[in-house]
Formats: structure tokens, C-alpha cells, sequence
């Protein structure tokens, strides 16, 4: 059977069971549609919730991320994990205890404010929008690679997908197709791991593999690894870093905007207590330390078998032969996605780090004219089997994962985007009497505004799809996370003072955002290079990067709504009660509508 | 100040300091151990590499799994001895 096929029945076996669960379990109200009606166990909760969280980002790209930039980009695994301990302790139970249905419903009563409410669903909505964007860019590899198109084809494909599947579900459907796509996700991911660390270092744990011996050459995997990327002139693996500020403060981005994302937070209300959404926090991270303990193992596991397999002689020694290229190779190369230019003309595939200056001399002597061979950093995860010589139902199974990482996450993203669109923006004040099939039809219609921006703006994506993501977590972190913590942690921040300072946040990074990666994501309108000289602080070499921002964005955001509130009266006594209240697990009850 | 609010603000400063607590632990492993620090680790080598590395790709994630249930456990416990529990 060719791979084709078996990929054929690995990712359309996986869809008919999501498709058959959501149709199984069909929102009836609206309230099913959004919080599934408020009874759903922890252990399940932090599966289906991890598996809305684990995205095309943290599957398809963050690996390769991590394999091109070694200890570097560990902040993508520190980052995405530390959110959730602030979520358990700073929002997650007191939001329970609110028991509302939505982020911008929380900020609009306790800034007892309609224009509190509106700027908070322009935060998510532009939060979500990007974070959709990196979806659909992994979605869009997924697709390309496993139908054998160009990948702006497959990216079409997946947004029809994700549409139809999104639109199906709604919150109860979701739940329960969720806790399936987790197990798909999971074991997509874990088992090429295994076998590939079973091949390198005879560990089957990958995340001990990772510091185990590595067969072959008999010293430590990561000084193998650190010994054949400088052969090639690329910096060391487990090199340390001179910009920690920016490393710092991009970590701290990623966290805060864990914490602020409405599509994780709305999952903490369909719990049935305070003490059940603790609880949650923790299974969650559980089930999603599964894989990102795997991650920097498949990261480096992957760099260097696609370094051992262009220079199958060792890296002294002649590269491969374009001739003899491995098939993984060619059928990347149809996507678009792998490209091979021979620019010394010997008929093979010299992959070095041509941008090094002390590497130079060396690339000269060895008749090197430059890199001939370009990888997208997104496919890495999805080649990784093809590149050990896995077996074909192997291959089968992480094109399943990786789609079902990206639609679930995208139908996540879709539901928030709409919930505030129909439940917030129009039924909060627009229209209120709003009739149920009115508000779904909303809903539904934003979903699909949504999904269009997203798919024409992941044409020519910002960046990889986790750095795309990564943005989408700094906005949330400018803006959201830090009107929620104030809400709860300090009963003196006023209407007044919330609204400055989510605009200010917002504000100040995304104009930041958008500088160097173009108006509203515009190709070819950014004003400065994206370089990190033109960083602020770059010319100290302690550039910010605008993926970091989010982090001086909440800071900003903090430091304005602290002096406006302090500036204007003290917010009511009725508010001020609410606060106490939210505090206190006591006399929570089931999630109401108003 | 009632009784009542009493408990209640005793039970809000018990989690304030428990909260704080865990945000130490919380930092040091990962923007300590993980990244600022790592050239004060780079003597203790674990696996080919040294510990701040191990911090940067493993320690953290295993430290705030233990620390969100610690949390949790801790809260719950809070919870009823202060008589604030759902219920």
C-alpha cells in the first residue's frame, strides 16, 4: 500500500471518529454550545483541555523550532507550561466562583462598565485572530504534505475543514471530541519519539534519551549533537545565550499570555467547583507535559538525524549525492516546503550555516558556495519519521496528530471568537433580545469572517507557526491577563483605570508587533527590518523582540490602570463586594446565565 | 469588623502567602535555574550538558506540575478548615 493511502486511512479514520462524537453529542442551547452545561470532571476537563491548548504550534512547530535554535528557544517549552501555574493560583478558581460564561462578561461586571466589556472583546478578538492565523499556517503543512500539494492549497483545504468542524460542535460536542483528540494527539507524537530514541541512544524514554549516551559514537547525545552542528558552523546546541533579557522577557510573554487566553480560561468554567478547577489546572499540565517532555527530545533527536542523513559519511566528509536524496526528501520538495539549489554545481547537497563569518574560510576550502538546502522549520515534527526510516502507519499516525493538534485548537479559538461576537458584542448590547437562533446564526457567521482573515493572512504568515502563536500570547498578556489579575486581586482599580490600561497594553504591542512584522501583518509593510539591531535596546545588545513585548505590554498595562485608578474615585460598594465574593469558594453553584 | 469578615480576610491572606510562596519557586527554577543562573550551574553537567540546560527543557515543567497540585491540595485543605468550602 503506498503512503499516500495509509496516510489517507490514519487521518480520515481519525476524522470520522471526531465527526461522529460531535454529532453524537450535538449542542442543543445555546448554553450547551458554549460551556457545556457546567458538568464536566477535572481528569477529562484538563484532557480536553490540553488538547485545545496543544495546537499546531506546540505539535507541528515548536520541535523545529527548538532544533534550529537549541537551548535557545527552551523559552517556548518554559513558557507554554508556566502559564498554567498562574492560571491555578491567580485566575482560574475565582473565575470558577464568578461563574459566568465568558472573559469580556467577567471584565464588563466587574468594571461595571459596557465599554470595559467592548474593549475586552476587541483584545480577544485580535488575540484569537492571530493565534488563528499560526494554526491554519500548521494546519496548511499538515495538509500540503499529506495530500501531496503545494502547501497554499493545502492551507485552503484545512480552512474548509476546520470551518465545517468548528460551526458542527460547539462547546459539548467539543468536550468529548477533545478528550479524543487528545489520545490521537498524544500518541502521534510519543511513539516516532520512542522509536527514534530507541534507534539513537537504546533509551525508550525519550525525555531520559535526550541525556543518554549516543550509540553510535558512544559520547553523550547533546555533545554529538553539539560536535556535528559546529562542524557545519552553526552555533552549539546547548549553547547559553547573551540577550537574556530578551529570553526573560519573551518566557514571561508566553506565560502571562497562557493565563490570558480566553479559549483556555472559558475551560475553567465548565467545571463543577472551585475546587474542581484547581484540580483542573494541574491534570491539565499533566497531560501536556506528556508531550512537552518529548519535544526537546524530538527536537534534537530530529536535527541530528537530518544532519546524519545529508552527510551520511560524517560531516568531514563528502555530502549526499542530490541523485540519492532519501524519498522524505522529494516528496517535501513537491509542497514547496524543502528547497534544494545547487549553487557550487557538484550534484550535491551542502547544508551549512552560511551566515557565519568565522565559517567562511572553511566552506571556501571545502568548495562550499553558500547553503543549498532551505527547510521550513514546520515540517520537521511531521518529517521526523520519514527522515529515522520509520515504518509507513508511523508517518500515517502524526499526520493524524498534527491535524487533529490544529482543529482542535482552531474550533477553540472559533468558538471564543464567536461567543464574544454573538454572546457579547451583540446580545450584551447591541441587540439583547436577540432570539437563541439569532445568536447562533451570529455566531456562526463569525466563525467564518474569522476563518477567511485568518486563511488569507497565513498565506504569508508573520512567522513559523509558533512564533505566529506566540504573538497572539503577547497580546493576551498586554491586554487581557492584567485587567483579570486587578479584577480579582485589587478591589480599588476602577472602570477607568481598566480601560486605559487594557488600551495601552494593546496598544503599545501591537503597534510594536506591527512595526517589524508589517501593518496588521501585511506582507512587505513592515517599517523597520525585523533584525535584531532595529530592536528596541538592539544597539546595547539587549534587543527586545516582538515576541517579547507582551510582557513590557502588561507592564505598561499594570502601571497605567494603577495610576488612573488612583487618580479617580474608588469603584462602588456593590463592586467591592464582588470582589470579596469572587474570593471565596463558598456558595459557588453551577455556571448561570444571567 | 464582624466575625465573619475576620475569617474571611485570615483565609485571603493565608492564600496570598501561599500564592507567593509557590511564585518563588515558580521563578527561580525557570528564569533562575533555566536561564539567568545558568552560568552559575554550568559546573554541575547532567547527560552531555549542565544543569541550567536541564532546567530549561525539563526541571521547570516537572517543578510546576508538583507545584500547581501542591497548590491545590493546599487551597482545598484552606478551604474547609476555614470553613469557606462549596457546599
Amino acid at each position: 500500500m503506498s503512503q499516500f493511502a495509509i496516510n489517507l486511512i490514519f487521518v480520515g479514520g481519525s476524522f470520522a471518529l471526531y465527526i461522529a462524537i460531535a454529532i453524537w453529542a450535538r449542542a442543543g442551547s445555546t448554553k450547551e454550545f458554549y460551556v457545556a452545561g457546567g458538568g464536566v470532571n477535572p481528569i477529562m476537563n484538563g484532557m480536553a483541555t490540553a488538547a485545545d491548548w496543544m495546537s499546531a504550534a506546540s505539535f507541528i512547530s515548536m520541535a523545529g523550532l527548538i532544533a534550529a535554535g537549541g537551548y535557545a528557544n527552551s523559552t517556548f517549552l518554559m513558557g507554554w507550561t508556566g502559564g498554567y501555574v498562574l492560571l491555578a493560583m491567580l485566575l482560574a478558581p475565582y473565575l470558577r466562583k464568578f461563574g459566568k460564561f465568558t472573559v469580556p462578561e467577567f471584565i464588563g461586571d466587574r468594571f461595571y462598565s459596557k465599554n470595559a466589556r467592548f474593549v475586552a472583546v476587541a483584545c480577544l478578538i485580535i488575540a484569537s485572530v492571530t493565534y488563528v492565523i499560526g494554526q491554519m499556517t500548521g494546519a496548511g503543512v499538515a495538509f500540503s504534505r499529506f495530500l501531496e500539494v503545494e502547501s497554499d492549497t493545502g492551507l485552503i483545504i484545512a480552512a474548509v475543514i476546520v470551518f465545517l468542524y468548528a460551526v458542527m460542535g460547539g462547546m459539548k460536542g467539543i468536550t468529548y471530541t477533545q478528550v479524543a483528540q487528545y489520545v490521537v494527539l498524544i500518541i502521534a507524537y510519543t511513539i516516532p519519539a520512542v522509536f527514534i530514541s530507541l534507534q539513537l541512544t537504546g533509551n525508550f524514554l525519550p525525555p531520559l534519551g535526550l541525556f543518554s549516551e549516543h550509540i553510535e559514537s558512544g559520547m553523550p547525545l547533546l555533545q554529538k549533537l553539539d560536535m556535528v552542528v559546529r562542524d557545519l558552523g552553526f552555533t552549539d546546541y546547548t549553547g547559553d545565550v547573551s540577550n537574556k533579557l530578551n529570553m526573560v522577557l519573551f518566557t514571561l510573554s508566553l506565560m502571562i499570555g497562557t493565563a490570558g487566553l480566553p479559549h483556555v480560561i472559558i475551560r475553567f468554567f465548565t467545571v463543577p467547583k472551585v475546587s474542581d478547577a484547581r484540580w483542573s489546572a494541574g491534570w491539565a499540565l499533566v497531560f501536556i507535559a506528556l508531550l512537552y517532555l518529548t519535544a526537546p527530545a524530538v527536537a534534537s533527536m530530529a536535527r541530528l538525524n537530518l544532519l546524519t542523513t545529508i552527510y551520511p559519511a560524517g560531516t568531514t566528509a563528502d555530502a549526499i549525492e542530490y541523485a540519492q536524496r532519501p524519498d522524505w526528501i522529494k516528496n517535501w520538495e513537491t509542497t514547496g516546503l524543502i528547497k534544494f539549489d545547487d549553487k557550487n554545481s557538484d550534484g550535491r547537497i551542502q547544508l551549512y550555516n552560511d551566515k557565519s563569518e568565522s565559517f567562511k574560510q572553511t566552506a571556501t576550502e571545502r568548495g562550499w558556495n553558500g547553503n543549498e538546502l532551505t527547510v521550513n522549520n514546520d515540517i520537521l515534527v511531521l518529517a521526523n519519521p520519514e527522515i529515522a526510516n520509520l515504518p509507513g502507519w508511523v508517518i500515517g499516525l502524526i499526520a493524524a496528530g498534527g491535524l487533529a493538534a490544529a482543529l482542535s485548537t482552531a474550533a477553540g479559538l472559533l468558538l471564543a471568537i464567536s461567543s464574544a461576537v454573538s454572546h457579547d458584542l451583540i446580545k450584551g448590547s447591541i441587540n439583547p433580545n436577540i432570539s437563541e437562533k439569532g445568536e447562533l446564526r451570529a455566531a456562526r457567521i463569525s466563525m467564518a469572517v474569522a476563518i477567511v482573515i485568518a486563511t488569507w493572512l497565513g498565506m504569508n504568515p508573520p512567522g513559523f507557526a509558533a512564533q505566529t502563536v506566540a504573538l497572539a500570547f503577547g497580546i493576551a498578556a498586554a491586554s487581557i491577563f492584567p485587567a483579570l489579575m486587578m479584577g480579582i486581586f485589587s478591589k480599588r482599580v476602577n472602570n477607568k483605570g481598566a480601560i486605559a490600561g487594557m488600551l495601552a497594553g494593546l496598544l503599545s504591542t501591537v503597534m510594536y508587533i506591527f512595526l517589524y512584522l508589517g501593518w496588521f501583518f501585511i506582507p512587505g509593510t513592515a517599517t523597520f527590518a525585523n533584525t535584531p539591531d532595529n530592536w528596541l535596546f538592539g544597539s546595547m545588545g539587549y534587543g527586545i523582540s516582538p515576541l517579547s513585548f507582551g510582557a513590557i505590554g502588561a507592564m505598561i498595562n499594570f502601571a497605567v490602570a494603577f495610576a488612573v485608578s488612583s487618580a479617580t474615585e474608588a469603584p462602588p460598594k456593590h463592586i467591592q463586594e464582588l470582589v470579596e465574593s469572587v474570593r471565596y469558594p463558598k456558595g459557588a453553584g453551577a455556571a448561570t446565565d444571567h | 469588623m464582624t466575625e465573619h469578615d475576620s475569617n474571611a480576610a485570615a483565609y485571603w491572606s493565608a492564600n496570598l502567602r501561599l500564592i507567593v510562596g509557590c511564585l518563588i519557586v515558580w521563578a527561580l527554577v525557570s528564569y533562575g535555574g533555566g536561564i539567568l543562573f545558568r552560568p552559575l550551574l554550568a559546573g554541575i553537567s547532567v547527560g552531555g550538558t549542565d544543569l541550567g540546560f536541564w532546567f530549561a527543557q525539563q526541571g521547570s515543567i516537572l517543578t510546576f506540575i508538583v507545584l500547581i497540585f501542591f497548590y491545590a491540595w493546599r487551597m482545598n485543605t484552606l478551604d474547609k478548615e476555614f470553613g469557606l468550602n462549596e457546599e
